[in-house]
């Protein structure tokens, strides 16, 4: 049975701990405000150019010469897997979510006679699968994940690095797996492949309206395969720079949402120690005045 | 996309983190990789490459303004013109000896660089197109 003292100083911890939780919640809410409006800001250049891809795409993808980012290398042997995650911890299950998804995908790949390689965006998601998997990692970009704004700089940097290991030969198949920001409660663990593209879907306004028009001819300044082959490395920054957005926001949904989780739960554990407490010290009170009462009925007798 | 209007062109400038500029214009020209051309309302659909260059708004016969951007790609379609440009600025915001000192920066780059790979020679070889082409847009306004 703890004392009175004891109780009066784990409440009082408690206390600390539910105002520094709290803050955090509000701080999490207002960068969740501005990641949510950066990833809205970011989404038109990257609906535009999955619509100008979708259209250049669907004539050149069958041909012979087709760029080996959009055929594929022929292979499917070796996979890299980028992993985005968060430098910061205490945002509930933002990480251990994607980390998990890395591992059974990597079991998957390794099952099934594949060779794995990661590259990781974000401190935890390295640490994370570093004892596990430290072997595979042949990259860690640092100092992206933890910025308060991301830079499609870094994106474009990540993508580079990317193109030049498909270059040489060093992967096939690559995809990013992330946090799909869905609400502030709601996060979804996404795999997308980013090498080879895959065909996006010819549905943005563009396409309906060329169909509209009776399937409208571009005109291609100087041609085809040519503006395909610079549009193609920059669809990769663009993606990753939408899945690095994404998960921003997402980051802070979830650490929100473990913030709120934890106030409360500190607000509980407040309302059981302050009961504990004054039951202790009620029964401190009886039990000292029938010591009093029965010492003064000895001392009469 | 702004609302569709008979006889203004509908333009649009996004870059990877923000519309640029959405506005109605009686014309722009863009600094297309084979050379500028101009773009009227209902152009013919066109996509094309653009070099790093200037793209300049006009309103009637003026130029109301004047962007920079770093290469891109331009598309026209029934609903107007859309640039996507990886970097842009009005050209407003930029001044020469900044510009000078980047192709400067850029040229001792590839100077410095010890025998680069092909990727790494391309890199700096398009920082130096791109830093040159903002001194001489730069210059050429005066």
């Amino acid at each position: 049975m703890p004392s009175l003292k004891e109780l009066r100083g784990r409440i009082g911890s408690v206390k600390q701990t539910q105002k520094i939780t709290s803050a955090m919640k509000l701080v999490a809410a207002s960068k969740l405000k501005r990641a949510q409006e950066q990833a809205e800001a970011s989404r038109p250049f990257a609906l535009k150019m999955s619509a100008m891809l979708a259209n250049l795409a669907a004539g050149v993808r069958d041909l012979p010469g087709a760029p080996p980012l959009l055929a594929g290398s022929g292979k499917e042997e070796t996979h890299l897997i980028v992993v985005a995650t968060s430098d910061r911890g205490l945002c509930g299950g933002f990480n251990s979510s994607i980390v998990r998804a890395v591992r059974r995908r990597i079991a998957e790949l390794l099952d099934a006679g594949k060779a794995v390689k990661i590259i990781c965006i974000g401190r935890k998601g390295r640490d994370m699968l570093r004892r596990e998997h430290g072997k595979l990692i042949i990259e860690f970009v640092d100092g992206v994940a933890g910025k308060r704004r991301m830079e499609y700089a870094d994106a474009a940097l990540v993508a580079q690095k990317i193109l030049d290991l498909y270059a040489a030969g060093e992967f096939d198949v690559c995809s990013i797996i992330f946090n799909r920001f869905k609400s502030a409660v709601t996060q979804i663990v996404t795999l997308q492949q980013i090498v080879p593209v895959e065909p996006p879907a010819p549905v943005e306004d563009t396409a309906a309206a060329s169909q509209a028009e009776g399937g409208a001819i571009y005109e291609f300044e100087p041609d085809e395969e040519q503006i395909l082959s610079e549009l193609l490395p920059r669809n990769l920054a663009v993606q990753i720079f939408g899945a690095l957005v994404e998960n921003a926001a997402s980051e802070q949904g979830a650490r929100m949402a473990a913030m709120d989780n934890a106030t409360r739960n500190a607000g509980e554990m407040i309302r059981k120690l302050t009961l504990r407490y004054n039951r202790q010290r009620q029964a401190q009170i009886t039990k000292e005045l029938i010591e009093i009462i029965s010492g003064a009925e000895a001392a009469v007798g | 996309m702004a609302e569709a209007s008979t006889d203004k062109l509908a333009f649009e400038l996004v870059s990877p983190e923000r519309v640029l500029a959405s506005v109605h214009a009686d014309m722009v020209v863009v600094p297309g990789e084979d050379g500028d051309f101009g773009v009227l309302v209902e152009h013919a659909p066109l996509l094309s490459l653009l070099r790093p260059g200037v793209i300049s708004i006009y309103q009637g016969q003026q130029v109301e303004q004047r962007i920079f951007v770093e290469g891109g790609f331009a598309e026209v379609n029934p609903k107007g013109l859309i640039v996507l440009a990886e970097a842009a600025a009005p050209m407003g915001e930029l001044n020469l000896d900044d510009a000078r000192q980047s192709l400067k920066d850029a040229e001792e780059d590839l100077g410095d660089a010890r025998d680069p790979t092909e990727p790494e020679r391309e890199r700096l070889e398009r920082a130096i197109t791109v830093a040159r082409a903002r001194v001489e847009a730069l210059e050429f306004q005066g």
